[in-house]
Parts: structure tokens; C-alpha cells; sequence
């Protein structure tokens, strides 16, 4: 594995997106097939399942160093990264070689082993391998392959190397692949592509509009004049659900979700769309939790989310529908490079035709010029509602994140003001600075713990607070402190709903540090009730 | 017979402070970075090499007596001398006995030989006042020569391609590690203002240091094009560093270790290389020492001392004002040190 590992220390060791292609074609036009096949599923996000828990992880990385569990834990909590900590924590004893594609093998080979010997084996692994190796041998068996390097960045060194246009190896790479069952030039190339139904497309992501701030919060309708004719433009809500695709091809319906997953099987309710969409059709839409003819919170739609299989008793509390806003292909033909309006013509038919209860169409909001554009963001928000989606009707279907045609607007974030109450060491850099916090409201005299927050401070006020925190320390939690209640923050979050799985009672959605409310005594900070009058 | 004074490290029984943070009648200073010498008192006592140095950064007018490694230094009745610590030139441990009980004060040190300080030297006590900036055992060194051969190995194919190799380093130890660590066939090796006048410093008391260039405007551009320049991070991001473009940057620094630093500096290289003592460097050190009793200073002093606590020592954490917790080394990894053209503050 030697070759990957230099080429992922080639990618670690440079910011610019010139070299880092250069690095990947290199590799990808020098290396073997069948590791190559392994670089490519690792840096878009495919893995050999999980053949072991990261508890058992944790316990043999702590057991090979001799250190106490608490003291991995901290180091971890320094580290940031697991298949990191590792790294630093295991010493060479003696080396192992083995290629990339061998070491693949040899974790999906863990899978059926009794955990004695799952143990025995990574730990000889850990004591046979250093560096760059073993960090690569530990991110492949956690998972999480983050290497600086972008799926986008990758697919050009390949397009590089091969010759085959980056738009269309994006395509070819995304869906249900796996390095078993593919050969590198099937992939590449797109020999027997046409076999594979359930490719899905890659989705064309929108940019946000801008205020002068550099946020959707300061937006407004200056920041929408440059769009130019309001006649040409389409608008929609912003849905909050989870981005997803309907495939019908070939008499079988799959279901895609935005980070590539294969999740037909986790929304039973969506498999009758099987007889009602026709083959050859491809949609693109929001699956949203939805219940009497109204769309749940996105608190509620997320308990279905990490369910493998889903109980009678979830599918009837929280059932899902597929929200529909574009199609990508329509009888058999791929139709992304037709305008938007065509495009919505055919969806609206085809919703139409359906008919069915689990289908439903993202409704186009009616306007005539751009001060009616800012009415509709103001009432813009709901459990289901973030914002408004702004597409140009003569816009083609785009791969990936696009300027220019595809804008949404978020509302502006909720805010409350709430008490410090406490924090620990951050990661990395901040490793010794106190910077995640956790913030209180009051409810009968007492701070009730409702948010968690480590952005939107400067360097400057970060490290005040590190600074307060440490002279303010009320007790210890290993590395969490209790502080003492003086500090108030300014807390911005995007969405709010009811919650029995927090103690305040309510789940608030990208909690973040608006600013520091110096003025402010902790005594001003907001109350529960009033953050529970937010909820609509 | 040591205490944490807001002052800093006190010895009440000689009314002697070890590296304060506030001016004081009298002060032991354990070497020469700006986080451990520090104005403002009226006597100091240091090594040679240390009190050379201080006077170069600080002025000549401080008022420094020059102990040697071992001599002994009887105030009030209480014993100190100083013992290398193997950190940079001149750095030292305090050790302390009064009435036949015996603390050492360590300073900064590291265990591993550096080709420019004395070698660390293992001191006997019954308490133990120990740095711990890398004390976690996520921070295990490698051997200097496996660095220094990943460092050649970089410097040698930039030179190959024209590409100047600049490297940030603290202008007082590091920087004079590294000139003496690399292979000098290479190319030229140049340094910024800083690191100059720490090498000049060094030189005087004795340093044998290979053939360096003080980079000035007259220095010509294609002199840079094979040249390892040794410069302050501050400077990376200046106009200074503008010509010597194109040039591929690096750190040496023990905070190297860890990718997140390693990307946050942005940098494109990192070598891990550290003038403090490892994860098990400093267990070792403590293990040596026989030390009844220790107390962590300077880094990860709760998670260094709960961990001697687990393993049956009587330990405890002391909060210091060495640039608060970690801060003069946890600056090392952000360029926002020093401005340009001005001597660099080693903080390590
Ligand atoms: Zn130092
Ligand atoms: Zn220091």
C-alpha cells in the first residue's frame, strides 16, 4: 500500500487543486487496476462494511498501548479523528506489506471471525504498519475517508489519467457500485454502464443568496435585483427533508438519498410508486415526514433515518411522501439538458397521472416581482420550510454545486439568548483551548441545557472565553468543565420543534453562536418558556 | 519549599523566583525563550550561553550572574544549581535542597540529543516540577535522523526543480537544529534577520554552526532557487517571502504530528520535530528522577497528572503563566508570532 499511501501524503501536503489532479493521475494512470478500483470507492465514500464496533476498536487500541481507557479517550478528543489517534497511539513492530486492494481483503475478511480473532488480527496489523499506511488501514475499516481531497477533485484526476469527460465519470460513479463487482474499465469506460438500473444522477446543488454579510440572513431585495427579470424565474419552498431521487427503470423502483445511499428499502411506503410512475423516469424531490395532509418536523423524519428496518408502529407514526420538484429522465431519455420549464411540464403530467398519496408535487409560488419574492420568504417557515428555492426556467439540469441559475433563500435564523454554562477542549488546533460549549435557559431558577454550539466566535472572543472558563471552573468532568453562570450568547438556529428525546422538551435544528451579548446579565438571558414559544 | 505564586515558582526560604512572569528582586532563569526570560527583575541568574542570549534579546544593561552547569549557589541556606536540560543552548534545570530535601524545576527539555545543546541530564529529587507541552501519547517522536532524511529528502527535490525549500522554525533552537541536521550538499542555506542574530549570539559562545547567509535585498534571486531558507513563521506570509517565489513552505515543529495542525497551518509540509521531551520521554524522565512527588506545568498538566495518578504516583497539575497553558507553543503552529524584520520571540 505503499503507493497509496504516497500519494495520500502527496494530497496532505498540498492546498493547491492543480497539484493534487496531477498527484491523482499519476497515480491513476501508473498504478494496478484493482487498488485503483479501491482509491476511487474510498475518496467517493464507499467502504468494505464494518466488519467491527468502534467500542471494540477503542478497548484493542487502549489495550495495545497500555494506557487507561479515559486516557485514549482525551487523546482522542485531542486528536479529533479516530483512525488518527490510532495511528500516533500503535508502534511498528514488525512490517507488514501487503497492496491496497490485500488490505481491503483483509478487513472484509474480520467479518465472519470470532471477536478473539477480529482482535488478534487488528492488532497485528497496528503493530505491522506505520505512517500514512496505517492511518489508511484504520480509515479503512472506520470509515470516513477524508483525505482533503473532494469527490469532485478526484473524478478530474481520473478524467485526467483516462481521458473521459469529469461530468460523465461523475455519473458513472455515483449509484450502487462496488469494487467487487466491477473491473476498473467497466467503471471507467462504461462498458455493460447500461446494465446497472439503478444508477442515479448526480443532483444539481443551489448556492444560497447573499446579503453583504456574506449570510442569507442579511439578503434581501438588492441582493436580488442582479437576477434580473422576475419573468424568468421560478419559485418554490425550500423543502426540510432529505434530498432524494426515484428511480423507474426496467419494472424496479430504487430510491437514492443526497449522500449517495441506496435507501429503497427504508421507506416501505414509497415501493407502491412501482406501479404508478412509468419506466424510464427519473424524479428528484424532498422525502419528507408527512401526516394529515401536513408535513412532521424534521426531529421526526430523522427516527427513520438510522433504521436499517422500519416497525409497523414508526411507519404508522411517522409515514414519509416523496415531495417532487424535477425530472431528470422521462421515458427512458435522459432530459437534464431540457429547460426547467419543459422539465416541470412533464413532472406536473406525470404527478398528475399518478395520482397517488406518497407522491406529491413541490407547488410553484406565484409572483410577479422580486418585492413579492421577499413577502413569500417572510412566511417562508414551518416544520417543513426553510426558505425558497429561486430556478431560472430555461435552466438545464447541472452536475453538483452550480452558480448562476439555481439559488435558495433561506429564512433568517431563529434567535434566543441563553447562559454559558458548560465546555470542553476543542479539537486539533483549539486542543487546549475550551470551545464547545453548551448553553442553558431558565426554568424555575435552574439553567436547563438546550443547545450546543462551538461556532461563531472570533479567535479574539474564543479565547476570552477559554480564558473565563478557566478561571471560572465550578467542577471538572474530565475534559468537560461547569462554569460558573455569567456569560450570555446570542444562539442562532434554523428550526425549532417539540421534542421528548431532549430534557428541555425541544430540538433545535444547527445551533450556532450568533454573538457575544456582553450587555447582557445572565439573569437577562431568555427563559425555556419563552424558546418553547417559538415552536409553531 | 516551591510554591505557584502569581509571580511565578517561588522559593520563600531564599525569596528566589525560576522564570517569573513579573519583574522580581531575583530570578533563576531556566533558558532563553521570551515565555521563561522575561524583564523586569533586578538580578537574574542563568548560564552562560543563557545570559549571552538574554542580553542580546533583552539588553545589555540586565544585571545576570553566569552559573555553569553544576555550580553550586548557596542563598539564605537553600542550595541550587543548574543542570542541562537539553532543550536549546544554555537551557537548564533548577534543582533546589534545603535541609536535605531536594526539588528539581525542569524547565523545557527534551531527551533526544540535538547536536547543539548538552545533553539532558537525569537529576535525582523528591518532587518533581515537570514541563508537559506534549504530554499525551499521541506525541511519540521519531528518531531526529528519519526526520532529518524526510527534510533532505524534500529539500533535494525542490532544489532539483528550481523550487526554494523555506522552512519556519523558531529562530532560537530550532532553527539552529535544523541548519545542523540537514545535509549541507544540497545548497545554500539562508536565514532571516532573526535567526541570524540568534546564530551570531550562539557562534560567540562557542556554537560551531555550518556556513549560513543572512538573506538581505542585495541577496541575489537565483541564489534561492536550491537554498533552504530558515525563517520565523511570522515572515511566510509577508512580501519578505515574495522573492523567493516559487517556493514550497514547511514547519518543523512537534505539532507537526497532528494532521489537523499540520493543515491549519497552512503549510505544505510538516516535520515533526520538537525541542520538548515525548510522551515517553517525559514518563521516562519522571521514572529517573525518583521523584516522591510530581507536579505538571506547561502543556497537559490535568491528563499528564491524572495519568501519573492511575499509575500509583502522587502527582498534580499547576497552572503557570507560560503563555497560558500552551499558548507560546500552540502559537508556534499560527504565523501570527512576530512582524517581519524584527527578531522573532521564541516561545517555545
Ligand atoms: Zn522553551
Ligand atoms: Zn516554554
Amino acid at each position: 500500500m505503499n503507493r497509496e499511501a504516497a500519494l495520500f501524503d502527496q494530497l496532505d501536503a498540498t492546498t493547491s487543486t492543480t497539484a493534487k489532479v496531477d498527484a491523482l493521475a499519476t497515480y491513476f494512470r501508473e498504478a494496478d487496476d484493482a487498488d485503483k478500483l479501491w482509491v476511487i470507492a474510498l475518496l467517493s465514500g464507499r467502504r468494505p462494511k464494518r466488519p467491527v464496533t468502534s467500542t471494540q476498536l477503542r478497548r484493542w487500541a487502549a489495550e495495545v498501548s497500555g494506557i487507561p481507557d479515559w486516557l485514549f479517550e482525551a487523546s482522542y478528543h485531542v486528536v479529533g479523528d479516530f483512525a488518527e489517534t490510532v495511528t500516533h497511539i500503535a508502534t511498528l513492530e514488525e512490517r507488514i506489506t501487503k497492496r491496497l486492494s490485500e488490505w481491503v481483503r483483509y478487513v472484509e475478511d474480520l467479518k465472519d471471525l470470532p471477536e478473539e480473532d477480529k482482535a488478534t488480527r487488528v492488532k497485528a496489523a497496528w503493530a505491522g504498519l506505520e505512517g500514512m499506511e496505517l492511518f489508511v488501514f484504520n480509515k479503512i475499516i472506520t470509515g470516513g475517508f477524508r483525505i482533503g481531497v473532494s469527490q469532485k477533485v478526484m473524478v478530474k484526476g481520473l478524467s485526467k489519467a483516462t481521458g473521459v469527460g469529469d461530468d460523465v465519470l461523475a455519473h458513472r460513479l455515483m449509484g450502487n457500485w462496488s469494487p467487487h463487482g466491477s473491473s476498473f474499465e467497466e467503471l471507467v469506460f462504461g462498458a455493460n454502464a447500461g446494465d446497472d438500473h439503478s444508477r442515479p444522477y448526480p443532483f444539481y446543488l443551489a448556492y444560497g443568496i447573499e446579503g453583504p454579510e456574506g449570510t442569507a440572513a442579511g439578503a434581501g431585495l438588492n441582493d436580488l435585483l442582479p437576477l434580473g427579470d422576475p419573468r424568468e424565474w421560478q419559485a418554490e419552498h425550500k423543502w426540510d427533508g432529505i434530498r432524494g431521487q426515484v428511480i423507474m427503470r426496467g419494472g424496479q423502483r430504487f430510491l437514492w438519498s443526497r449522500g449517495e445511499e441506496l435507501v429503497t428499502d427504508k421507506y416501505p411506503e414509497l415501493a407502491a410508486l412501482r406501479d404508478a410512475l412509468p419506466n424510464g423516469t427519473v424524479l428528484d424531490g424532498e422525502i419528507l415526514a408527512w401526516k394529515d395532509d401536513a408535513a412532521l418536523p424534521f426531529a421526526e423524519l430523522q427516527k427513520r433515518i438510522g433504521r436499517k428496518s422500519v416497525g409497523k408502529k414508526l411507519l404508522a407514526d411517522v409515514p414519509v411522501i416523496f415531495m417532487a420538484y424535477d425530472v431528470m429522465e422521462h421515458e427512458g431519455e435522459d432530459i437534464r439538458q431540457r429547460p426547467l420549464s419543459e422539465r416541470r411540464q412533464r413532472l406536473e403530467a406525470l404527478v398528475a397521472a399518478a395520482r397517488h398519496p406518497a407522491l406529491a408535487l413541490s407547488p410553484t409560488l406565484p409572483f410577479r416581482t422580486w418585492e413579492e419574492i421577499v413577502a413569500h420568504r417572510e412566511h417562508a417557515r414551518s416544520s417543513s420550510i426553510e426558505g425558497l428555492m429561486l430556478k431560472r426556467l430555461n435552466s438545464t439540469y447541472e452536475v453538483g454545486r452550480r452558480r448562476g441559475d439555481w439559488w435558495k433563500w433561506k429564512v433568517d435564523p431563529l434567535r434566543i439568548d441563553a447562559v454559558l454554562t458548560f465546555s470542553m477542549q476543542g479539537h486539533g488546533r483549539r486542543a487546549d483551548l475550551y470551545t464547545d460549549h453548551t448553553f442553558g435557559l431558565w426554568h424555575n431558577g435552574e439553567l436547563v441545557t438546550f443547545a450546543k454550539a462551538y461556532s461563531g466566535l472570533t479567535d479574539a472572543e474564543m479565547k476570552e472565553v477559554d480564558a473565563f472558563v478557566k478561571k471560572n471552573t465550578l467542577e471538572r468532568f474530565g475534559p468537560v468543565r461547569q462554569v460558573k453562570a455569567e456569560l450570555v450568547f446570542e444562539i442562532a438556529f434554523e428550526g425549532i420543534s417539540a421534542s421528548t428525546r431532549h430534557k428541555s422538551g425541544v430540538a433545535v435544528r444547527f445551533p450556532r453562536i450568533a454573538r457575544w451579548r456582553k450587555d447582557k446579565k445572565a439573569e437577562d438571558a431568555n427563559t425555556l418558556d419563552d424558546l418553547k414559544s417559538m415552536i409553531r | 519549599m516551591l510554591t505557584f505564586t502569581p509571580k511565578g515558582i517561588y522559593c520563600p526560604y531564599a525569596d528566589v523566583y525560576i522564570d517569573p512572569w513579573r519583574g522580581v528582586d531575583r530570578a533563576i532563569v531556566t533558558h532563553a525563550h521570551s515565555d521563561h526570560a522575561r524583564g523586569g527583575s533586578r538580578q537574574y541568574l542563568a548560564t552562560p550561553v543563557t545570559k549571552a542570549l538574554m542580553h542580546a534579546r533583552m539588553g545589555i544593561d540586565l544585571n545576570i550572574e553566569a552559573v555553569g552547569y553544576g555550580e553550586p549557589i548557596t542563598i539564605n541556606g537553600v542550595r541550587f544549581s543548574l543542570h542541562p536540560a537539553g532543550h536549546i543552548p544554555g537551557s537548564a534545570q533548577v534543582h533546589v535542597e534545603h535541609k536535605g530535601e531536594v526539588w528539581v524545576a525542569t524547565g523545557d527539555y527534551k531527551r533526544q540529543e540535538d547536536g547543539i545543546s548538552t545533553p539532558f541530564e537525569p537529576v535525582r529529587c523528591h518532587t518533581l516540577i515537570t514541563e508537559c507541552t506534549f504530554g499525551l501519547p499521541i506525541y511519540r517522536w521519531k528518531e531526529p535522523r528519519e526526520v532529518f532524511a524526510e527534510l533532505n529528502a524534500w529539500w533535494r527535490g525542490n532544489a532539483a526543480n528550481g523550487i526554494c525549500s523555506v522552512i519556519s522554525a523558531y529562530s532560537l533552537g530550532k532553527a539552529q537544529r535544523v541548519m545542523t541536521g540537514v545535509d549541507r550538499s544540497i545548497g545554500p542555506i539562508l536565514v532571516h534577520g532573526a535567526v541570524a542574530n540568534m546564530n551570531t549570539v550562539l557562534q560567540e559562545c562557542g556554537l560551531e554552526l555550518p556556513r549560513w547567509e543572512h538573506i538581505t535585498k542585495d541577496t541575489p534571486k537565483e541564489r534561492f532557487r536550491n537554498a533552504l531558507v530558515i525563517t520565523p513563521g511570522s515572515a511566510l506570509d509577508t512580501t519578505w517571502a515574495n522573492r523567493m517565489k516559487p517556493f514550497s513552505s514547511a514547519m518543523a515543529s512537534g505539532w507537526m504530528q497532528l494532521r489537523g495542525w499540520r493543515r491549519r497551518a497552512n503549510i505544505e509540509k510538516g516535520f515533526v520535530l520538537s525541542d520538548h521531551a515525548d510522551w515517553d520521554g517525559l514518563l521516562h524522565t519522571v521514572r529517573e528522577s525518583g521523584a516522591e512527588r510530581v507536579i505538571a506545568t506547561h502543556g497537559y498538566t490535568d491528563l499528564f497528572s491524572q495519568y501519573l495518578r492511575s499509575v500509583g504516583s502522587d502527582a498534580a497539575a499547576e497552572t503557570t503563566e507560560f503563555v497560558g497553558e500552551a499558548g507560546a507553543d500552540l502559537q508556534e503552529g499560527t504565523r501570527s508570532v512576530d512582524p517581519p524584520g524584527r527578531p522573532a520571540t521564541p516561545a517555545e
